[in-house]
């Protein structure tokens, strides 16, 4: 169900943004009426594919995300289905309050494209490192949130959205990532799937986004070290995938440990958690952005200084089995 | 439609925005809170609307075809929920539920609760957005539907207006027509002083709207207009609609306190009359 080359070193890159791209043109070809907003990103968000194939369904908004949101939700009433690209922290950052009103208040079929999430932005720094995005997002009633772990599930995320006709909200990553899945994988939003397993698995790593990776490269490490660790795709953070979790939890020990590159405040450790402190009570970890802004760097640097790298993931995993 | 009113179009009209005020003034009496002055200012542009310009049907509200009405200043919301009222689109004794719990009549518009208003609205300064958003989908389909978008002037202090003006601008959206209700007060005082928007018209103009200035209580006025505006194919226009707030109740017209506050019984009774009044004239 995997990429066979998983756990080779020469592993295919490919940036979860490039895969929305593709997933645009298709849902485009699929529906005459989904159109694209763009505020003067459109190359860097990947929303150009589409643009130069369908000029007349594309609009430029200019640097104006506010409105684009409001845009947006005025096309959704006349029956467009609109994907809307920006830079996560300007949309639906800057413009959470027009999300909040005019796209979710009103149920308006608008799909929200957050590219540039996390710290592997790299050298931008941390203002253009969305780390609260999702904690956004995920507040507000009427929207789903998806995270793909990689290019593929980003086209295939791209695709389901269209299909939908509420408000959705998908967060893209800058930096090339290991291509996880292959087209075969089942996609489907809510629903999440073990990328990992560990026979007799004493702790359940929770993943979502191309922190993936790092999870599964972790379990295996661990899993060789006699530590059995299994992994959790959680694709989609809001809804929750309720029964896949619980059981998740069972068959692993019920310890778990979340990775996100995110903040640990308000992200998807932070669903994860409402919902076993209400369901089935256990212990957690949380790998994840602990209250801080980002910085310039390389993206592996970064990943490594906040603690959001294999090492880190392993670390949480041996805390979590002496609690 | 005819360059002019006649007489008795106007005579209708005006039993119309009569109405209208009556009920306003009736359902924000009933809620014991609510938005008068600027609902009542608006009630002689709402009037000629929903009764003379918009192509709609209050009995099928989804008609595809109809105008879009994007009411971006929420608060006045009243004075939409009485005009949808008398236009037929639900019983006019349903106002008295206003911002009551369970009522489709929110204290602020909300779409999930009563679907033929056009959106939910409140925050200011997202209207126009939506408009133009229509105005594109429209554009797109190549359907002739109009949109309309009601704002009040203290919302043009919010920058996404100026966004979406631009917008509106650069993409020639002619089939919409903006109406600012230019009362001069917002919460904290007049426009001038809290953020002062002259010169108002210059603004819209550089955007690269067609404007239009009018007195907002004048039904012959509000219909020149928006003929007008109708009649420009090369960009969008914006009617700047001189009012008074509280028009139609001489002891709170143009008086920033009653922004936000509803009237008592007593209160409401002499309102009343006063309105019965007036339209006798």
């Amino acid at each position: 169900m995997l990429n066979p080359k998983l756990f080779d070193k020469d592993i295919e890159l490919k940036s979860t943004r490039y895969g929305f791209s593709e997933g645009l043109v298709l849902a485009a070809d699929e529906n005459s009426n989904v159109v694209g907003l763009c505020a003067d990103l459109t190359e860097s968000v990947k929303m150009d594919d589409f643009a130069k194939k369908y000029p007349e369904r594309f609009v430029e908004m200019g640097i104006a995300e506010q409105s684009m949101a409001s845009v947006a939700s005025g096309m959704a009433a006349v029956g467009k289905v609109p994907f809307m690209a920006s830079y996560a922290v300007f949309s639906p950052g800057r413009n959470w309050e027009q999300v909040r009103t005019t796209i979710c208040y009103n149920n308006a079929n608008v799909k929200i494209i957050g590219s540039h999430g996390g710290v592997t932005v790299g050298e931008d720094g941390g203002t253009h490192q969305a780390l609260e995005d999702i904690a956004l997002m995920r507040v507000l009633p009427n929207m789903t949130v998806i995270v793909p772990c990689d290019a593929i599930e980003a086209k295939k995320a791209t695709i389901a959205a269209a299909r939908t006709n509420t408000p959705v909200y998908i967060r893209l990553c800058r930096t090339k990532t290991p291509v996880i899945t292959t087209e075969e994988t089942p996609f489907e939003i809510g629903k999440s799937w073990v990328a990992f397993h560990a026979d007799n698995a004493q702790i359940g790593i929770v993943a979502t986004g191309p922190l993936l990776y790092n999870s599964i490269m972790a379990a295996k490490a661990l899993s060789e070290e006699g530590i059995a660790v299994s992994v959790l795709n959680l694709a989609t953070v809001k809804p929750l995938d309720a029964d896949e979790l619980l059981n998740f939890a069972k068959e692993s020990g019920n310890r778990i440990v979340t990775v996100e590159e995110h903040q640990i405040h308000g992200g998807m450790g932070s669903a994860v958690a409402e919902f076993f402190a209400q369901n089935h009570p256990l212990p957690i970890e949380f790998v994840g952005v602990k209250d801080r802004f980002g910085q310039s760097g390389k993206p592996q640097e970064l990943i490594a200084h906040y603690g959001l790298n294999e090492e880190a993931i392993k670390e949480a995993a041996r805390k979590i089995l002496g609690r | 439609m005819s360059d002019i009113l006649n007489e008795d179009q106007i005579r209708s009209l005006k039993e119309k925005s009569r109405d209208i005020r009556v009920s306003v003034v009736e359902m924000l009496a009933e809620a014991k809170s609510g938005h008068t002055a600027g609902s009542l200012g608006m009630a002689d542009i709402f009037a000629y609307l929903y009764f003379h310009a918009l192509k709609h049907d209050p009995k099928d509200p989804a008609w595809e075809e109809r105008d879009r009405l994007v009411l971006s200043n929420g608060h006045i919301c009243p004075v939409l929920y009485s005009a949808m009222a008398h236009a037929g689109y639900f019983p006019t004794e349903e106002l008295l539920t206003l911002r009551k719990f369970g009522s489709r009549l929110q204290g602020h518009p909300h779409r999930e609760f009563l679907p033929m208003a056009e959106t939910s609205s409140g925050p200011l300064g997202e209207g126009l957005s939506q408009a133009v958003g229509m105005a594109l989908a429209f554009r797109m389909d190549k359907k002739e539907n109009r949109v309309y978008c009601l704002m009040g002037d203290g919302e043009l202090d919010e920058g996404q207006v100026w966004e979406a003006a631009m917008q509106a601008g650069k993409e020639k959206l002619a089939k919409i027509t903006a109406l600012v209700d230019r009362n001069n007060i917002q919460i904290d005082g007049t426009t001038d002083q809290v953020m002062p928007l002259e010169p108002l018209k210059t603004k819209w103009e550089s955007f690269g709207w067609h404007t239009i200035e009018i007195d907002g209580h004048n039904l012959q006025a509000i219909h020149s207009a928006v003929q007008e505006a109708h009649e420009i194919s090369d960009k969008p226009s914006v009617i700047i609609a001189r009012t008074v707030s509280g028009k139609g109740v001489p002891e709170i017209e143009g008086s920033y306190r009653w922004h936000g506050k509803a009237p008592d019984k007593e209160e409401a009774e002499r309102f009343v009359s006063a309105i019965k009044m007036q339209n006798r004239e």
